[in-house]
């Protein structure tokens, strides 16, 4: 694997949007070449050379190809938008839409990262080490058809609207999350090792959540029928386990109605 | 001799009052009378007849006074604005017409702007709702004349909208309901018990901030699903009671407002309560209405919409594509976040409504205000450009909170020389070319270019 290192040298006055720092973008050019991708500021396109110092030279396929990021990356938005393959390290705090419907690969924030990161994934794996802003992993705007696969692990704390719509996939989040995790899910897994505030899987058809610690706020549409064992995330516990939203529609299957699962650590 | 004006329309709330009578001074230059009209609605048609109207375009002074200029120099200087600006801000439109609106959107296309109406901070998140799972309305006249039960949700029309109880929902006599009053079943559920809750058959003291879980509730017993003894501060008894209510009626409308939209969770609030209508449809026939507050601000969803496929916060910076993403292309966001250079208020009064820090925000560059009145946002502007005032001075198409549309007329002149919002928006648009083809720039370079005319406020 080959590696393109690319340092913020100087900050923009709005914010850069950068959706072509991709390896699918950047594969098989040489650094002149990625210097020249255009990316933008408001209505201006730049030459991304104009704000970022490009080193090391991209594979020949996007599955080849690494991509560090240096400097403060605090006004950058899209880095590693629908990528397909790939790495992307970004050593900083990130803006807005990080690994938006990424479809594969990987991308490691080391620092925060603002909201809409991961939204539309449907593939490849996407790790903030720190926290996260609103709509991790959530639906575009108007798209019912949320998160299909893919992996997001969150150091710390998210905002609110987690997983909205969530049709598949994986998202773990390290510490506490604000109001609304997987609303209108119908499918897919959120982990919560910290606290929930409240509306934890509120319109949900199907799907499962793991609450480690307390939801402030529990919904009267989930109702506990039993207590289990489970092995999550490395942890062998008991869980309190509620079906519901016993408010919304639930298809049947075999005969029976299929229910989304909320399981809270007994 | 004096002039009775009738079927005149309302430029003020939601809900479109059609029916005023106006009398006008023989020489049209003064309103003598209205009637029909609630208090707020008379004092608008009173205000554009009164003493201190600015009737020339006002540009800020190195040593902050205003220094009244042409509309030339003004249409030239907003225009230049935008030119400059990497990502100008266009916001407002709660009190104008849809042909202002649609002029604006032209402007905001050839500029690389972002559009956004005063939903943003009022019933955006009802969009976002209706998006997500569809939008179960009808019109008031059916609400008037079928409606036997009404829901109002997080509303006060008695001080929101003065004349929506008595001309829509509780007290009119319509087709299917000849009772009017006697024959409703009102129902209002809110934290505080405000001045509409005082009508109300049946009051629902929500905790403040759990409109959601309350509607979970509903959707849960209406399924004949268990609850808990209470949710949201409301016992299981009166929601049983409140759904069995919802359950028989003939036709039911929920009219809701800012207690769901401006509360946690917004869109998500909206967007349950839409579930829950729909769930009612299983059993009678149910329907829901956002309490839309300006007189047209239903108008630039319906224009925009049809204009550049979305209804607000739109972002047009990338030219071949519009986008929208309230929470990054809000305006409140964008101010926050210091993500805009240019701002324009329009019909409406960011500096009285936003958050002050956007405001502190908005202000480190060029701020220009469209609108006929002395404002907070007029005095902190950078250049005021007086227009004239719909519904008394302009005529022009607004959208009620049912996007009906109503045909508005003038009763008045505007002031000697003060024109439209939609012939000011034309003139910005033409002088935009007019620029760009002298300096021969392109639009995306224009900012790199450096079209140099220097602001004050920079």
């Amino acid at each position: 694997m080959k590696t393109v290192t690319l340092t913020l040298n100087k900050q923009p006055e709005l914010y850069l949007e950068c959706n072509d720092i991709t390896p699918d973008a950047f594969a098989g050019k040489t650094p002149a070449e990625i210097a020249a991708i255009e990316i933008w500021e408001g209505k201006q396109k730049i030459p991304l050379g104009d704000f970022f110092t490009v080193e090391g030279s991209a594979g020949a396929t996007p599955a080849e190809t690494k991509i560090v990021v240096a400097g403060d990356c605090t006004r950058v938005k899209r880095i590693g938008q629908q990528m397909t393959d790939g790495e992307i390290v970004i050593e900083s705090d990130v803006d807005m839409y990080i690994g938006g419907w990424m479809k594969g690969g990987t991308i490691h924030v080391k620092g925060n990262a603002d909201s809409f990161c991961g939204i539309g994934m449907e593939g490849g794996e996407l790790i903030i080490d720190g926290d996260a802003g609103h709509h991790v992993g959530a639906a575009p705007r108007g798209e019912w058809r949320g998160m299909k696969g893919g992996v997001i692990r969150i150091g710390g704390n998210v905002g609110n609207d987690t997983a909205t719509f969530i049709n598949g996939g994986t998202i773990v989040i390290g510490g506490d999350a604000d109001i609304h995790i997987s609303t209108h899910g119908e499918g897919g897994t959120v982990i919560v090792k910290g606290n929930a505030k409240g509306r934890v899987g509120g319109q949900m058809v199907k799907g499962e959540i793991y609450v480690f610690g307390t939801i402030e706020n529990p919904l009267p549409g989930f109702k506990k029928i039993e207590t289990v064992e489970r092995d999550v995330e490395g942890v062998q516990a008991q869980f309190d386990h509620f079906i519901g939203d016993l408010g919304e529609r639930h298809p049947k299957s075999k005969g029976q109605p299929v229910y989304a699962h909320l399981y809270v650590k007994a | 001799m004096p002039k009775k004006i009738e079927n005149v329309g309302c430029p003020y709330c939601g809900v479109c009052c059609d029916d005023l009578v106006v009398t006008v001074s023989d020489d049209g230059r003064k309103v003598l009378e209205v009637e029909n009209a609630c208090a707020i609605g008379n004092e608008i048609f009173q205000h554009a007849s009164s003493e201190g109207r600015i009737s020339l375009p006002r540009l800020r002074q190195p040593d902050g006074t205003y220094k009244d200029i042409s509309y030339d120099e003004a249409v030239d200087y907003a225009a230049r604005v935008l030119i400059k600006a990497k990502k100008p801000l266009i916001f407002g439109f709660g009190s104008t017409n849809c042909e202002g609106m649609a002029a604006a959107a032209k402007v905001a296309e050839k500029a690389g702007a972002v559009l956004d109406n005063c939903a943003s901070i009022c019933h955006g998140s009802s969009f976002l709702a209706i998006f997500d799972n569809g939008y179960p309305s009808c019109t008031l006249g059916e609400t008037k004349n079928r409606a036997d039960v009404i829901v109002y949700w997080g509303s006060n029309p008695a001080h929101a909208h003065p004349r929506h109880m008595s001309r829509y929902s509780i007290f009119p006599r319509g087709f299917f309901t000849g009772k009017g009053h006697k024959g409703r079943k009102i129902i209002v559920i809110d934290p505080r018990y405000t001045d509409t809750a005082r009508v109300a058959d049946i009051y629902v003291q929500v905790k403040q901030g759990q409109d959601y879980d309350l509607f979970n509730a509903f959707r849960t017993v209406i399924r004949g699903e268990d609850i808990p003894d209470e949710v949201a501060g409301v016992k299981k008894e009166q929601i049983l009671q409140v759904a069995e209510i919802l359950k028989k009626a003939r036709f039911g409308t929920i009219f809701y407002g800012m207690g769901l939209c401006h509360s946690d969770g917004r869109n998500h609030n909206v967007d349950i309560a839409i579930s829950m209508t729909r769930d009612l449809n299983d059993f009678t026939k149910w329907t829901i209405m956002a309490m839309r507050g300006h007189y047209n601000i239903a108008g630039p969803g319906v224009v925009w919409a049809w204009t550049t496929g979305y209804p607000y916060c739109i972002d047009m910076s990338k030219k071949d594509r519009a986008y929208m993403n309230p929470g990054e292309t809000s305006s409140v966001d964008l101010a926050m976040r210091d993500e805009v250079d240019a701002f324009f208020n329009v019909g409406t009064d960011a500096g009285a409504h936003f958050p002050i820090e956007a405001v502190k925000h908005l202000k480190k560059h060029p701020w220009i205000t469209i609108d006929p009145n002395i404002c907070m946002a007029s005095e902190i502007s950078d250049l005021h450009i007086p227009v004239g005032i719909v519904g008394v001075e302009v005529p022009g198409i607004v959208y009620r909170m049912d996007n009906v549309p109503i045909q508005y007329r003038q009763v008045l002149n505007p002031p000697d020389g003060v024109i439209s919002d939609e012939e000011l928006f034309e003139r910005i648009h033409q002088r935009i070319s007019e620029i760009e083809a002298e300096e021969g720039i392109t639009q995306t370079s224009a900012a790199a270019a450096g079209t140099q005319t220097s602001f004050v406020g920079e």
